[in-house]
C-alpha cells in the first residue's frame, strides 16, 4: 500500500491521519499540521534544521518517513514551552544571543533538549560534539554554546 | 550616551523565533496557491535543441509545464552594477534559458502542480535535447586563445577589464626597491549556504494588474524595482515585495534571480498564487557564489621593510551569466581596498572579469574586501619572509600613522574616498595585551623541538563598510546603477507608541533590536514602546537594503535624523502647550520643559497625543509626530583591527587544529555590544572556513562536486573553538551615530590570520605560500616535498 | 525533495521479510534506520519500489555478552552502542567507532546492521568488525548461516547477503584480558566519510608481547580492508618503534585507495601508515590499562 494511516503523539496530542508511504516526517509535520518551526535546510542529513525527538531521541525529521513514525511520540519546538514559559533553552537561547536568523534554533533546541537530558552538566567541549549535527552559518557557534551552557545550570537549579 | 544605546539590550526578535512562531517564505500558504519546481540544465555548456514536456503534462495534478519559449516577453534580468567607466558585456539570466546554457542549474523549463512531490515526479519527466559544447571552468583558461567562446559579446570571455592605481609609477617603484616578492594567491570559489535556502511566493490580481511577492530577500525595494522596470517592464507601484523571515544571507539574497520573477511570470499566466522553494542540491548550483580570484602579487620593500610598491593583477571568474551586482565585486570593492592600513605609496591594480561555466559569482559576506585583505596581509607576510623581519615590525613600519588622518591613500586607488579616522596600533598592542607574542616564541621553538608545530598569524586589516555616498559609487562614479543612501520612517502615535519603519532589510542582524535602542533613547521613552517595521515596500520608505555592513551606519544614521525632525517637531508643540517660545525649551530625557524650570515639562507622549489630536497646534505645524530622513554618507566608514590565530600542524597528517582566535575590533561606536560580538563570531567562522575547509569546485566538465553538505565543508560547532573579542572605540566621523558597520568584519579579517598561522606553522620546512582551503593533504604535501 | 511513491511494507517477524523480499526481488530494499537509504531515494538515486521495514519486527535490538561472544542485534542504533555499559568498558574499538559516526542525531537512527548491510567501504563498521574478527548472521528461508567478516564484502558496495537474506545479528568474539582497541580517523570534517581510518583491536600476553591483532582499514579501496601483513608482523610481538613504522608501512602497502575530493592515493597511504602506528600505540596503552 502506498497510502497509511498513521497515529502518531504530536507534542502530547495523538493525530490519526492518512499520508502516502513517501511523506517525510518533516513534510507532515509542516504541511499536514501546520507546525512550521520544524524547518527544511538540506537533502542530506547533514544540516539538523529539521531536528525533532522522536521517543525522546534527537532525530532528522528530513531522514524519516512518516510511517515509520506510527505509534510514536513526537516533540517539535512548538512543545517546548511549559505553561506559557519558555524552556530553560528557549530562553538561554535569548539571553546568551544563540541565535541570528534563527533558521536553525529550533532543530539546535531540540537537539539540546536531548543533551542536556543524558548529560545534565556538559562540558563546552561535550556541548561540541553534542550538537554537532547541527549547523549554524552565522553565530560561529560561540553563543550557542553559552546558551545550552545557560539551561543547564538553570534547569539543574531547578531540579535542585 | 543614554539608557540603551551601549547596552547589551536583548534582542525583540528572538521570542518568535525560538518558538519556531516566526513565519520564513516555505512557511506562507496561500488559498489556491500551486507549486513550481524548476527543471535545470545537466550541461553546464549546451545548446538546447528540444524540450519534450508531453510525459509531464501528463502527470495527474499538472497544471501546466512552461519552457523558456513561453516567456520570450519578459526581459532578462538587469546587470546592476556594471564596473565603472569600463565596457561591461554583460550577459545575464531569463526566467527560463531559451536557445543555451552555460552553467549546470541552470533553469530551462518549470512544472506547476497542486503539490511540490507531483511537480517534481513531472520535472524528472522533462526531456531536453542538447547538443553538448565545449566546457571552461577556469577563469585564466577562458581568456586563453582557443577557449570555448560563452558569449557572442564577450570576445575571450572577457566581461570587462579595469583598473586603478598607478600601473607605471608602481612598475618604477618595483624597479627601485631592494626586494620583490612574486606570489601567485588563489582566492577560491565559495558557496554562501545559508541556512535558509531561497524561494519565492507569487500572488497577481488581474483586475488591477497588482502583484504581492514574497521573497528571500534582502533588498526587497531594490527587488522590487529591478523587477518591475527591468524585466516585466510594467511601474514598480503594481509589484509589492515582502521579505517574510529570511533565514540568513551573506549576500546571495541581495539579488534579482530567474526564480523570483519566473513565480510572478507564472501567477500572472495562471491567476493562481505560485510558490517555488529551491532545495539544497539546487541552492549549492544555482545560487551565486562568492570570491573565485586568481591573482598576481609583487611586492616591493626596502631591506629595513618599507613597502614602496604593490601590484596586483586579478582574474575573477564571475560565471556563466551575471548576476546582479556581479561586476562591482572585484572591482570597486576590491581594488579601491588594497593600500590596507598601510601608507603604500605606490599601488596598482588591474582586473578582468570572466565568463566561465560555473555558477555564478556575486557578493557573500565582505565581497571582494575579503580578497583585497588576504592580498594585503599575505603580502605583508611574504615580505616580512624575505627580509627575515618579523611579521608586526614590518606592520609597524608600514602603519598609516594616527597624525596622518585623515588619510588619502595613494594613487587616486580609493577614487577620491579618505580614511576619515584611525588608530591602527591601538587594536594591535590590545591584542598584544591578550596574547603574549613573547611568549609564544618561546613555546613555538620548545614545541618545534618535540615535533609539534605551532605557528601564529595576524590580520591588522581595514575594510570600509557603510556602503556608500551615492554619487562617488553611482552611474557616474563606480557604475552602481542607483543611490546608496538609507531611509527611515518613525510615527510616534496618540498613546506615544512608536513605530519605526527602515528601508534596510535585515535577515539575523538584530536591527530591530539596535534601532529601537536608537529610537528610544533619542526620544527618552521605554524601548519597549518601539516597534521596528521592515521588509515590505508597502509601509516602508524606500530603502537599498541590508548589504555592505550598512544597517547602522546609514539605516542607523537616517533613524536618528529621522528622530532629530521629530525631536524638533515635539520642541514646537510642547512649548506651544507650555505656552513657552520654542527657543525657551529644552527637550531632555523624553519632556519637553521650559528652561530653568524642569518642573513645568510636557513628556513626549503627552505632546505626541497632541500631535494626534490636532486640537490645537502651533501655527504653521501640521498633526502628528511623523517624519522621514534619508541618510546619503558622505564617505563609506572605516573600521579596522588586528586578529590573532594560532593554530597546530600535525606533521604526519598535516592536519591543521586552530588552537585559539582572538580579535580586537573598531567599528566605532557600538550600539549594542552583545549584537556586535555576534556578528564578528559568525564572520570569524566563515572566514577561519574558507582559509581550512571550503571550496566550491567544478570537474572539468562543469558538473559541481562539491554540490551538497556532506561535500561542501561548512564548519560544525566541533570544528571550532570559543573565539576571544575585545574592542577600541574610534568614533566614525561619517555618521552622527559614530558607528561603522560590523557584519562583514569577521569574515574580512580572519581568512589571511589562518592562512599566516599556518605558514608561520610550516617556516621549518621552508612553506611560504600555499593556496586556500589549507587541507590537511596539501599541508601533508607541502610538508613532504 | 522527495523521492517517487513506493509501497511501504512492515512485516512483523523475520520470516515475513524474508518471504516479501523473495516476492519482490531486487525492487524491494529493507529499511532499518535508513539514514544511507532514505537520502539516496530523496536524491532519486535510489528508487525502491517497496520497502520492509524492519523496525517494527521485535528482538532485533540488543547488545548482551554471552558465552564468550558480544552479541548485538542488527536493529541496534549507533547511540545504543555509545550508551552501553559493557561496550563502554569492554570495547573501545567499537565505543571509538559509533562516536565518529556522522552526528548525535543520526547516530539515534542508524543502526549497526544497516551499517555493515549497506556494504560501503567507507563506513566505520565494517573496518571495526574486520578488526573484531566478528561475524554476523543472516537469516533466509533456509534458516540462518552464520557469515564471517572476512567473508562479508566480497566487492565493491556488495555484501554475502543473498537477494532474499536479512541481517539479523552480529557476534564478536569477547575480548581475552589485557586487550585493547581503538579507531582512528582523519577526515576534512568531524563527521565526514574518513579520508582514511584504521581500526586496531589487540590483546598482549604477561610479558606485553601481542598474542593476537585485528587491523581494519576504511576508505582506502573498493572494500573494507584487512591489514594482514601488519597483522602478521605484529604477532607474538612486542613492538619497538621501528617495527611499529614497519607495520604502519605494510598497511599502507595493503591499502588500495582511489584519488576523490579527501584526498590522493599517496596521500591517504600516508594517512594508514601513520593512523596505523597511532591505533597500535593506543590499543597497547588501553591493553596495558585494561589488566
Amino acid at each position: 500500500m502506498s497510502k497509511h494511516t498513521v497515529s502518531i503523539d504530536i507534542n502530547g496530542t495523538t493525530v490519526t491521519k492518512e499520508v502516502d508511504s513517501r511523506m517525510l516526517l518533516v513534510h507532515f509535520i509542516r504541511e499536514e499540521l501546520q507546525m512550521t518551526g520544524t524547518h527544511i535546510g538540506c537533502d542530506t542529513s547533514s544540516c539538523g534544521a529539521c531536528t525533532i525527538l522522536m521517543n525522546g531521541r534527537s532525530v532528522k525529521s528530513c531522514t524519516l518517513y512518516t510511517v515509520q513514525a506510527n505509534g510514536k511520540s513526537v516533540k517539535t519546538i512548538e512543545g517546548m514551552e511549559e505553561g506559557g514559559a519558555l524552556h530553560p533553552l528557549q530562553e538561554g537561547f535569548h539571553e546568551e544571543h544563540g541565535l541570528q536568523c534563527g533558521f536553525c534554533t529550533p532543530g539546535m533546541i531540540m537537539r539540546a533538549a536531548e543533551l542536556l537530558e543524558k548529560n545534565p552538566n556538559p562540558s563546552e567541549e561535550e556541548i561540541r560534539w553534542g550538537i554537532s549535527g547541527n549547523l549554524c552559518r552565522c553565530t560561529g557557534y560561540v553563543n550557542i554554546v553559552k546558551a545550552i551552557q545557560y539551561a543547564a545550570e538553570k534547569m539543574q537549579k531547578e531540579a535542585a | 550616551m543614554g539608557k540603551y544605546i551601549g547596552e547589551s539590550v536583548l534582542r525583540k526578535e528572538d521570542p518568535r523565533l525560538v518558538t519556531g512562531e516566526a513565519k520564513y517564505l516555505e512557511d506562507i500558504q496561500l488559498s489556491g496557491m500551486v507549486h513550481a519546481v524548476v527543471k535545470r540544465s545537466d550541461y553546464a555548456h549546451a545548446k538546447i535543441k528540444n524540450i519534450d514536456t508531453s510525459e509531464a503534462e501528463k502527470v495527474p495534478g499538472v497544471i501546466g509545464v512552461w519552457t523558456g519559449k513561453d516567456f520570450e516577453d519578459v526581459n532578462p534580468m538587469p546587470c546592476a552594477w556594471q564596473a565603472g567607466g569600463v565596457d561591461n558585456n554583460a550577459n545575464t539570466p531569463r526566467v527560463l534559458e531559451i536557445d543555451k546554457v552555460t552553467f549546470t542549474g541552470q533553469g530551462v523549463a518549470v512544472v506547476v502542480a497542486e503539490d511540490r512531490n507531483i511537480a517534481e515526479d513531472a520535472s524528472s519527466k522533462i526531456v531536453v535535447d542538447y547538443e553538448e559544447l565545449p566546457t571552461v571552468v577556469s577563469a585564466e583558461e577562458a581568456i586563453k586563445p582557443g577557449a570555448p567562446q560563452l558569449h557572442e559579446n564577450a570576445p575571450n570571455n572577457i566581461c570587462m577589464e579595469w583598473e586603478c592605481g598607478n600601473q607605471e609609477g608602481t612598475e618604477k617603484a618595483l624597479g627601485e626597491a631592494d626586494v620583490v616578492v612574486k606570489e601567485q594567491l588563489v582566492n577560491q570559489r565559495l558557496i554562501p549556504s545559508s541556512m535558509e535556502p531561497r524561494g519565492a511566493i507569487a500572488d497577481y490580481q488581474p483586475a488591477t494588474e497588482e502583484f504581492t511577492v514574497w521573497m528571500t530577500s534582502q533588498a526587497p525595494h531594490v527587488h522590487r524595482l529591478l523587477a518591475t522596470a527591468f524585466v516585466f517592464g510594467i511601474p514598480e507601484t503594481k509589484m509589492r515585495v515582502i521579505a517574510a523571515h529570511v533565514g540568513g544571507g551573506f549576500g546571495c539574497k541581495i539579488f534579482l534571480y530567474p526564480e523570483y520573477c519566473l513565480v510572478a511570470a507564472l501567477a500572472r499566466k495562471i491567476e493562481r498564487p505560485v510558490k517555488w522553494m529551491e532545495t539544497r542540491s539546487e541552492n549549492f548550483a544555482s545560487t551565486t557564489h562568492g570570491r573565485d580570484h586568481v591573482t598576481q602579487i609583487e611586492v616591493g620593500a626596502k631591506n629595513d621593510g618599507t613597502i614602496n610598491s604593490l601590484k596586483v593583477t586579478t582574474v575573477a571568474n564571475l560565471g556563466g551569466t551575471l548576476s546582479t551586482i556581479a561586476p562591482g565585486i572585484p572591482t570597486t570593492l576590491y581594488g579601491r581596498l588594497l593600500s590596507g592600513t598601510y601608507k603604500f605609496p605606490n599601488i596598482y591594480c588591474g582586473v578582468k572579469g570572466v565568463y566561465t561555466n560555473t555558477g555564478m559569482v556575486d557578493a557573500y559576506r565582505g565581497a571582494g574586501r575579503p580578497e583585497a585583505t588576504y592580498v594585503v596581509e599575505r603580502a605583508l607576510d611574504l615580505v616580512a619572509n624575505k627580509l627575515g623581519m618579523d611579521v608586526l615590525d614590518v606592520r609597524r613600519k608600514n602603519f598609516i600613522q594616527t597624525n596622518q588622518f585623515p588619510y588619502l591613500p595613494a594613487d587616486g586607488i580609493t577614487k577620491g574616498l579618505t580614511y576619515d579616522s584611525g588608530d591602527y596600533e591601538k587594536p594591535l598592542n590590545k591584542a598584544l595585551q591578550m596574547f603574549n607574542y613573547g611568549n609564544f616564541r618561546e613555546e613555538q621553538k620548545r614545541a618545534r623541538d618535540e615535533g609539534k608545530y605551532l605557528g601564529v598569524g595576524f590580520s591588522t586589516y581595514i575594510e570600509a563598510c557603510g556602503v556608500a555616498p551615492s554619487a562617488w559609487i553611482g552611474v557616474g562614479g563606480e557604475g552602481w546603477g542607483a543611490g546608496l543612501w538609507e531611509s527611515a520612517n518613525i510615527r510616534v502615535h496618540l498613546t506615544g507608541k512608536v513605530v519605526v519603519t527602515t528601508g534596510s532589510s535585515p535577515h539575523g542582524q538584530g536591527t530591530e533590536t539596535t534601532m529601537a535602542q536608537i529610537a528610544a533613547d533619542e526620544l527618552g521613552i521605554p524601548y519597549e514602546d518601539v516597534e521596528v517595521k521592515y521588509n515590505d515596500t508597502l509601509g516602508t520608505p524606500f530603502g537599498y537594503g541590508t548589504y555592505g555592513s550598512r544597517s547602522a551606519a546609514v539605516g542607523g544614521a537616517a533613524l536618528f535624523n529621522a528622530v532629530q525632525k521629530v525631536k524638533q517637531k515635539a520642541v514646537r508643540i510642547g512649548a506651544h502647550m507650555l505656552e513657552a517660545s520654542p527657543d525657551d525649551v529644552v527637550f531632555e530625557d523624553g519632556k519637553v520643559s521650559v528652561k530653568g524650570s524642569p518642573d513645568q515639562a510636557k513628556t513626549i507622549q503627552e505632546i505626541a497625543g497632541a500631535a494626534a489630536l490636532g486640537y490645537s497646534l502651533p501655527e504653521g505645524d501640521e498633526p502628528f509626530l511623523d517624519e522621514t530622513a534619508y541618510f546619503d554618507p558622505p564617505n563609506t566608514t572605516w573600521p579596522f583591527g588586528t586578529h590573532i590565530c594560532v593554530v597546530e600542524v600535525e606533521k604526519d597528517t598535516g592536519s591543521v587544529m586552530v588552537k585559539k582566535y582572538l580579535a580586537v575590533d573598531d567599528v566605532g561606536n557600538v550600539v549594542n555590544p552583545m549584537i556586535v560580538d555576534g556578528q564578528i563570531h559568525g564572520g570569524i567562522a566563515q572566514g577561519v572556513a574558507q582559509a581550512l575547509w571550503e571550496s566550491g569546485e567544478y570537474n572539468e566538465s562543469g558538473q559541481l562536486v562539491s554540490g551538497s553538505m556532506m561535500d561542501y565543508a561548512i564548519p560544525r560547532t566541533d570544528c571550532l573553538p570559543s573565539f576571544e573579542l575585545d574592542r577600541t572605540v574610534t568614533p566614525s566621523p561619517t555618521n552622527p551615530l559614530g558607528v561603522k558597520g560590523v557584519g562583514e568584519t569577521g569574515t574580512i579579517a580572519s581568512t589571511p590570520a589562518v592562512v599566516n598561522a599556518v605558514m608561520d606553522a610550516l617556516s621549518p620546512f621552508g612553506v611560504t605560500h600555499l593556496d586556500m582551503p589549507l587541507t590537511s593533504q596539501k599541508i601533508w604535501n607541502a610538508i613532504q616535498s | 525533495m522527495i523521492p517517487p511513491s513506493f509501497e511501504y511494507l512492515t512485516p512483523s517477524n523475520i520470516s515475513d521479510a524474508v518471504a516479501l523480499l523473495q516476492k519482490h526481488g531486487d525492487e524491494a530494499k529493507i529499511l532499518a534506520g535508513g539514514h544511507s537509504l532514505i537520502p539516496a531515494m530523496r536524491l532519486r538515486l535510489a528508487e525502491p519500489g517497496y520497502l520492509i521495514d524492519i523496525s517494527g519486527i521485535g528482538g532485533l535490538d540488543y547488545i548482551q555478552e554471552e558465552s564468550g561472544q558480544l552479541r548485538i542485534g542488527a536493529m541496534t542504533c549507533e547511540a545504543a552502542l555509545e550508551e552501553s555499559e559493557i561496550v563502554q568498558s569492554k570495547y573501545p574499538l567499537l565505543l571509538d567507532t559509533a562516536k565518529m559516526i556522522a552526528d548525535p542525531s543520526v547516530r539515534n537512527m542508524a543502526t549497526v546492521g544497516g551499517n555493515l548491510a549497506h556494504g560501503d567501504p567507507a563506513n566505520d563498521h565494517p573496518a571495526t568488525m574486520l578488526a573484531l574478527r566478528a561475524s554476523v548472521v543472516a537469516e533466509g528461508p533456509n534458516g540462518t548461516r552464520e557469515i564471517k567478516i572476512d567473508d562479508f564484502f566480497p566487492d565493491f558496495f556488495t555484501t554475502a547477503l543473498a537477494e532474499d537474506e536479512i541481517l539479523t545479528e552480529i557476534r564478536i568474539p569477547s575480548p581475552p584480558s589485557a586487550s585493547g582497541g581503538a579507531y582512528l580517523k582523519i577526515e576534512r570534517k568531524v563527521g565526514d566519510y574518513a579520508a582514511a581510518a584504521v581500526a586496531c583491536q589487540l590483546n598482549i600476553d604477561s610479558s606485553g608481547s601481542i598474542e593476537n591483532i585485528g587491523l581494519g582499514l576504511t576508505n582506502v579501496g573498493s572494500t573494507p580492508i584487512r591489514a594482514s601483513s601488519a597483522e602478521e608482523l605484529l604477532k607474538g610481538k612486542k613492538p619497538d618503534e621501528n617495527m611499529l613504522a614497519e607495520a604502519g608501512r605494510l598497511a599502507a602497502a595493503d591499502s588500495e585507495p582511489m584519488e576523490d575530493l579527501r584526498g590522493s592515493a599517496e596521500y591517504k597511504r600516508a594517512l594508514v601508515n601513520e593512523l596505523t602506528q597511532r591505533a597500535i600505540k593506543l590499543s597497547l596503552q588501553r591493553a596495558e590499562g585494561s589488566r
